[in-house]
C-alpha cells in the first residue's frame, strides 16, 4: 500500500501524526493538572472519568505509532 | 588539510555530530507516544491513592486539651490524624472553637495566627486565611484550610475529624 506514495505524502502524513499525537499528549497534560488541582481541593468525582480519558488517549497515540511504523521511510 | 590536523584517535573514529544531533520527526513522535503513557499511568495512580485514602476509614478520636485549660483567644497547637500532621486549635471566643490544619495549602509552609488573631498568615508568600472558615483571603493559596472537626466530650476538646473541602 505505501509503495504507492511519493516521499511528499509520506512526509504529510508524518508531520499530521505528529500533530495529533502532539496535540493528545497536551490534552493529558493539561488534564492531569486540572485533576490533580480538584483532587487536592477535595473533588475526588473527576478522579475515574479523568483517568479513563488519559488511558484512551495514550491507545490512540499508540495506534497512531503503529501506523507510523507501518509507513515506510 | 583538515584531515591532517585533527588528532589520529578522531580520523580513527569519525563522528558526524550534526548527524547525531538530529532528531527526526518520527523519533520525536515515538517519543511523544511514549511520554504519554506516563501521564495516563499518573492519573490511574491518583485514582488508587484516593480509593486507599477513601477506604482507610476515620482516624480515631484525639484529646486536644480541656477546655478549661484553652483561655479565649488562645491558640493551641497539636498533631492529628498522625504525629506528622500539625494542627493549630483556636478559641475565638466563649463558645466559638475552630481547628485547621496547620500546612499552607499552596506550598506547605506552616500557618500562624496574625497579631489580631483576625486570620491565619503564611510567611513564605504571604497567604492569608480566614479563622472562621480557613477559606484563602489573599495571596497565592486558592484552597482552604483543611478543618479539624471538634467535640466536646465532658469538657474536653477532641479531634473527631477532618474536613478537607471546608470552605
Ligand atoms: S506556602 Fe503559604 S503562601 Fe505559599
Amino acid at each position: 500500500m505505501n509503495r504507492s506514495l511519493t516521499r511528499e505524502q509520506t512526509t504529510t502524513i508524518v508531520q499530521g501524526i505528529l500533530c495529533l499525537v502532539l496535540f493528545i499528549v497536551l490534552l493529558q497534560v493539561w488534564l492531569l493538572s486540572a485533576t490533580t488541582h480538584a483532587w487536592l481541593g477535595g473533588d475526588d468525582s473527576v478522579l475515574w472519568p479523568a483517568a479513563a480519558t488519559s488511558a484512551a488517549c495514550a491507545l490512540v497515540n499508540f495506534a497512531l505509532l503503529r501506523c507510523l511504523n507501518r509507513l515506510a521511510v | 588539510m583538515a584531515d591532517i590536523d585533527q588528532a589520529a584517535w578522531r580520523q580513527d573514529f569519525p563522528i558526524d555530530w550534526p548527524q547525531d544531533h538530529y532528531v527526526a520527526r518520527r523519533d520525536f513522535t515515538r517519543f511523544l507516544v511514549l511520554a504519554s503513557l506516563p501521564f495516563a499511568l499518573v492519573q490511574l495512580g491518583i485514582g488508587i491513592v484516593n480509593w486507599f485514602r477513601r477506604n482507610r476509614g476515620r482516624p480515631p478520636a484525639k484529646a486536644i486539651a480541656p477546655l478549661a485549660e484553652i483561655p479565649i483567644g488562645g491558640v493551641l497547637s497539636f498533631t492529628y490524624p498522625d504525629a506528622h500532621d500539625p494542627c493549630l486549635l483556636l478559641r475565638l471566643d466563649d463558645k466559638t472553637l475552630r481547628a485547621f490544619s496547620q500546612k499552607c495549602t499552596h506550598l506547605g509552609c506552616a500557618v500562624t495566627p496574625n497579631a489580631d488573631k483576625s486570620c491565619l498568615y503564611c510567611p513564605c508568600h504571604k497567604g492569608y486565611f480566614a479563622v472562621e472558615n480557613g477559606r484563602p483571603l489573599a495571596g497565592p493559596p486558592r484552597r482552604p484550610l483543611p478543618r479539624i472537626t471538634l467535640e466536646n466530650r465532658d469538657g474536653v476538646v477532641y479531634a473527631i475529624a477532618v474536613e478537607v473541602n471546608a470552605s
